[in-house]
């Protein structure tokens, strides 16, 4: 049987090989004349273009002198590299293409930002540090995603469980006066919302998405209306909305160093913090009892039932732990940035967050990829609308979906969802 | 000493359904019991009931003479009862070691999976029965004989001294079979009882030291191989006296109703499964088409009945060409076909068994008048199918998916007979089906030629192939090698040309066509 498959005709698949190497060659030369013609073409000769390579804020490492160099080489010489690595993919093709795609995408953000900053100066650490900061929610919400999906349950409440907890957290800190009562009243509000899905999903077996979906609106019209209601008045908003924000921290030593230092090294709790889930969640997952259970439950059920593990305990578990994940984002918004609570703050990040889970292929160094991509495509925009305030700002707050369409349709492949994810396991 | 296992009086009542009525069963150390009976005939039940899986509606189980309650695999795994499921409870994107241990695991500094331990007790299992796995291996790389495998250690691993396996042999090719049986052996030869649910005759007379018979519920009798023929197991299954030998006269063919020149078919992968394809077949003949599975038969049906795109060629059917077009048409002209995948391809599931009787014709009167339904009639024409075609069902109103796997080919069957066709297309009729019904299935296939019906009939169950056909064309890598006539043919030169090659002693008075 084996033989016989092995051997059938199989001469048509090269062809799907061949047509992606003949594509990606073009697309490549095509990035490659863009640079040429957009940029190098509109740039004057001897004008020098400054990199910044320090933070525009304090931190406490040292100076190092800022990057300069000639504008019109600099982008010929990118174009040109484009080009050549379009001819290779042609001619040769890269066994890796998509790592390839991801350089000439680079080569042309480089281009880009080195044309329209052009005769000035350009804070790169600024923006690096900013994508950091920017990517944290949207990782949070990608975490708490793959905790939820890879148990079986769709999660599409992440956004509201964001803002619930982040009007709790800033609730609870302005209170209280600490900041730390305030995540962990984020995270009981996160992890509340979860129970709520989770009972709802598991329990009552309600289409996931509704269930979902109820829970956003849900937390959408409470908090609107205790803003509208309550925080209108003046005396109670000062009482109740609002408290500090955490601090950066600069850890010793690492903050020291130039240029990585500030981008790391001396951000608030919440990048660290949404690190070191990261860390508990891939090591959770890929290598301890309870991730095999929670990969298996959310794959094949019945198997894991078959086998005396207790499929509704284990989704009850991960649905929570992913509330409290998306408490922890959410607070990231009020107590980590600005210490006060608006209207629908977290503007969608939620729903990033998913979206980042899914390029990331439901992993959760994929998410962080995912994420990181996100942050940088909005802390771009954001330099971008600095740079040539005449750019059309529409555009440019579609650059993170446009970014993102690009890398889909390149360098991921299909992603595969967990089998069961959505299915309401029915015991017989 | 008392029975590993004792199941006394098991009644097991679901609404509308008596699945097991007052079923007794004794298990002994270190014997292969067989489980026979027709699909629906209670087996799964029962040794669901056993696993704890379903509560027993009346009954005891005894374990090593000691009576048990068992309310979940939890219990069943605790008592040293091991299943290994017929729809295989393996998780794809986990490793064989991480398969194995779930449920189970074993963790080093309380927290980490200890994944080479259990490799290493899994190659320890292996190495004792004879089990080949490769621990580190993902389970959706393996062919299904290896996963059953897989599945055996999972049992051994939790120490189980029970093997229950619920129709092991059904997703298997002959030579994986033969490997299950030397399993099966070695396992009985270090002390594990085995209860092996079947309706496959023959493998039961090669393999069981007992053979228990369960007919509608009921227990039959319990007989030992050497007492027992094909025959007479046949008969306690299904009741009655079962022809095991279709009777057909000889063929007389008419007009060709199917023309099939020159065929290029790709997968969905785009690797080319069927090529170069030519053949011919005429009212009031069944062709076989005989070959190993995966070598073009699927991809050729699918072309025909206009599920497939066609790269080049022609298929013409009366004349008419059909290549590329859609399945309505082609039933239309007059084309019934059984798909292989009966539940993907030939039912909507969760439809009622009313429904899924005019699939093919709701859209025509009687069953519809314009844009309405004539419920009237669909009922009438379905409860009459239902009871000419014998299909077992609660009612007519319950979803298809309810039903056995042959009932459910019943259901198919019935739909597709119950019109008048010029071309019945059959692919693999009996997969998974019980004597009973394969008996029926096939007298149903003979009248249809007879009545003058062109039928092709794909199957990869020789025996089939030889029991209907006329004539046979074997198909490998997607290629007819070679078209022959069934009475001339044995069955180790179809053997043979499955594998590719011309047999040497092939008379050439067999031979219609080929190319050796």
């Amino acid at each position: 049987m084996s033989v016989a498959t092995a051997t059938a005709p199989t001469r048509t698949q090269t062809s799907a090989e061949k047509k992606r190497r003949i594509i990606f060659g073009a697309v490549f030369i095509l990035i490659g004349t863009a640079i040429l013609w957009f940029f190098a073409f509109n740039s004057e000769g001897g004008v020098t273009t400054t990199f910044g390579l320090n933070p525009g804020f304090a931190s406490n490492a040292p100076k190092v002198p800022d990057l300069t160099f000639p504008t019109q080489p600099v982008l010929y010489g990118l174009g040109l590299l484009a080009m050549f690595l379009g001819g290779w993919q042609l001619a040769k093709g890269f066994k890796s293409y998509a790592v390839v795609f991801g350089v000439v995408f680079l080569l042309f953000i480089i281009a880009f930002l080195a044309w329209a900053a052009q005769g000035r100066s350009f804070n790169l650490v600024g923006m690096l540090q900013a994508t950091l900061v920017r990517s944290t929610p949207i990782a949070l919400g990608a975490f708490s995603g793959v905790m939820a999906e890879r148990s079986g349950i769709i999660n599409i409440a992440i956004e509201g469980m964001m803002l619930s907890a982040a009007l709790a957290s800033v609730m609870v800190a302005s209170v209280s006066g600490s900041l730390w009562l305030g995540l962990l009243g984020g995270i009981i509000i996160g992890g509340a919302l979860g129970l709520i899905h989770g009972v709802l999903a598991i329990q009552f077996k309600v289409d996931q998405i509704i269930s979902g979906t109820a829970i956003n609106i849900l937390s959408t019209g409470t908090t609107s209306f205790i803003v509208k209601r309550f925080f209108i008045d003046p005396e109670i908003n000062s009482a109740l909305n609002s408290s500090k924000i955490f601090a950066p921290i600069h850890i010793p030593i690492l903050s020291d160093i130039p240029i990585i230092g500030p981008i790391f090294f001396s951000v608030n709790i919440m990048p660290y913090l949404m690190i070191l889930i990261l860390v508990v969640q891939h090591v959770m997952l890929f290598h301890t009892r309870w991730g095999l259970r929670t990969i298996a439950v959310g794959e094949h059920p019945k198997a894991a039932d078959t086998l005396g593990v207790d499929v509704f305990r284990v989704r009850y578990i991960n649905i929570m732990l992913s509330g409290m994940i998306a408490g922890i984002g959410g607070a990231y918004f009020t107590i980590g940035r600005v210490g006060q609570f608006d209207e629908v703050m977290t503007g969608g990040r939620g729903f990033i967050g998913l979206a980042a889970m899914i390029f990331g292929k439901w992993t959760p160094v994929g998410s962080l990829g995912a994420s990181l991509l996100f942050g940088f495509a909005d802390s771009f925009q954001q330099k971008i609308q600095i740079l040539i305030p005449a750019f059309p700002s529409e555009f440019l707050l579609a650059a993170p979906y446009v970014i993102t369409m690009i890398v889909l349709a390149g360098v991921v492949g299909r992603a595969i969802a967990p089998v069961a994810d959505g299915v309401p396991y029915e015991k017989e | 000493m008392a029975p590993v296992l004792e199941l006394r009086g098991i009644t097991k009542q679901f609404p509308g359904v008596l699945a097991n009525d007052n079923v007794n069963l004794t298990l002994e150390a270190g014997e292969i019991h067989a489980l026979l009976g027709e699909n629906g005939a209670g087996k799964t039940t029962l040794m669901n009931i056993l696993y704890g899986l379903y509560k027993p509606t009346k009954g005891q189980i005894l374990i090593k003479g000691k009576e048990v309650e068992i309310h979940g695999p939890t219990d069943a795994i605790s008592q040293g009862i091991g299943m290994v499921h017929q729809h295989f409870m393996l998780v794809p994107v986990l490793s064989v070691t991480q398969n194995v241990m779930l449920g189970q695991e074993t963790v080093k500094s309380g927290v980490f999976l200890d994944q080479r331990k259990v490799a290493g007790e899994i190659r320890e299992i292996a190495r004792k029965y004879g089990l080949n796995v490769d621990p580190d291996a993902y389970i959706r790389d393996l062919p299904v004989g290896v996963q059953q495998r897989v599945e055996i250690i999972k049992v051994l691993y939790r120490n189980a001294d029970m093997l229950i396996l619920d129709e092991p042999t059904a997703v298997l090719t002959p030579q994986e079979v033969e490997d299950l049986f030397e399993i099966l052996h070695s396992l009985v030869e270090q002390g594990i009882s085995v209860i092996f649910i079947t309706h496959k005759l023959k493998e039961v007379l090669a393999v069981a030291d007992r053979i228990t018979v369960l007919r509608r519920g009921k227990t039959v009798g319990t007989v030992s191989p050497a007492e027992a023929t094909e025959k007479s197991l046949a008969e306690m299954m299904v009741g009655r006296a079962v022809e095991l030998m279709v009777h057909k006269t000889d063929a007389d063919p008419k007009d060709a109703v199917l023309e099939v020149k020159n065929l290029l078919v790709k997968d969905d992968l785009e690797t080319v499964k069927v090529e170069g394809v030519s053949f011919t077949l005429r009212a009031g003949e069944v062709l076989g088409v005989a070959g190993v599975q995966g070598n073009g038969q699927t991809e050729l049906v699918e072309s025909l009945t206009g599920m497939r795109h066609v790269e080049s060629g022609s298929i013409s059917i009366l004349g008419q060409e059909i290549a590329n077009a859609t399945p309505r048409q082609v039933t239309e002209l007059g084309v019934g076909h059984i798909p292989e995948d009966r539940q993907r391809d030939g039912l909507v599931l969760s439809y009622p068994v009313r429904d899924n009787m005019v699939l093919n014709t709701y859209y025509k009167k009687p069953f519809a008048n314009g844009l309405v339904i004539n419920e009237t009639a669909v009922i009438e024409a379905a409860e009459a199918r239902v009871k000419e075609y014998d299909v077992r069902t609660p009612s007519i109103y319950v979803p298809a998916a309810t039903l056995s796997g042959g009932n459910q080919q019943k259901v198919i069957v019935a739909r597709e007979f119950s019109r008048p066709n010029k071309l019945m297309v059959a692919s693999q009729p009996t997969r998974g089906l019980d004597v009973g019904s394969i008996e029926y299935i096939h007298k149903r296939i003979i009248q249809q030629r007879d009545a003058g019906t062109a039928i092709l009939l794909v199957s990869t169950e020789l025996d089939e192939i030889r029991a209907l056909s006329d004539r046979v064309a074997v198909m490998f890598e997607g290629r007819i090698v070679a078209i022959v006539r069934a009475r001339q043919v044995t069955k180790e030169q179809l053997g043979l040309l499955m594998a590719g090659s011309m047999p040497d002693d092939l008379p050439p008075s067999a031979v219609v066509e080929g190319q050796a």
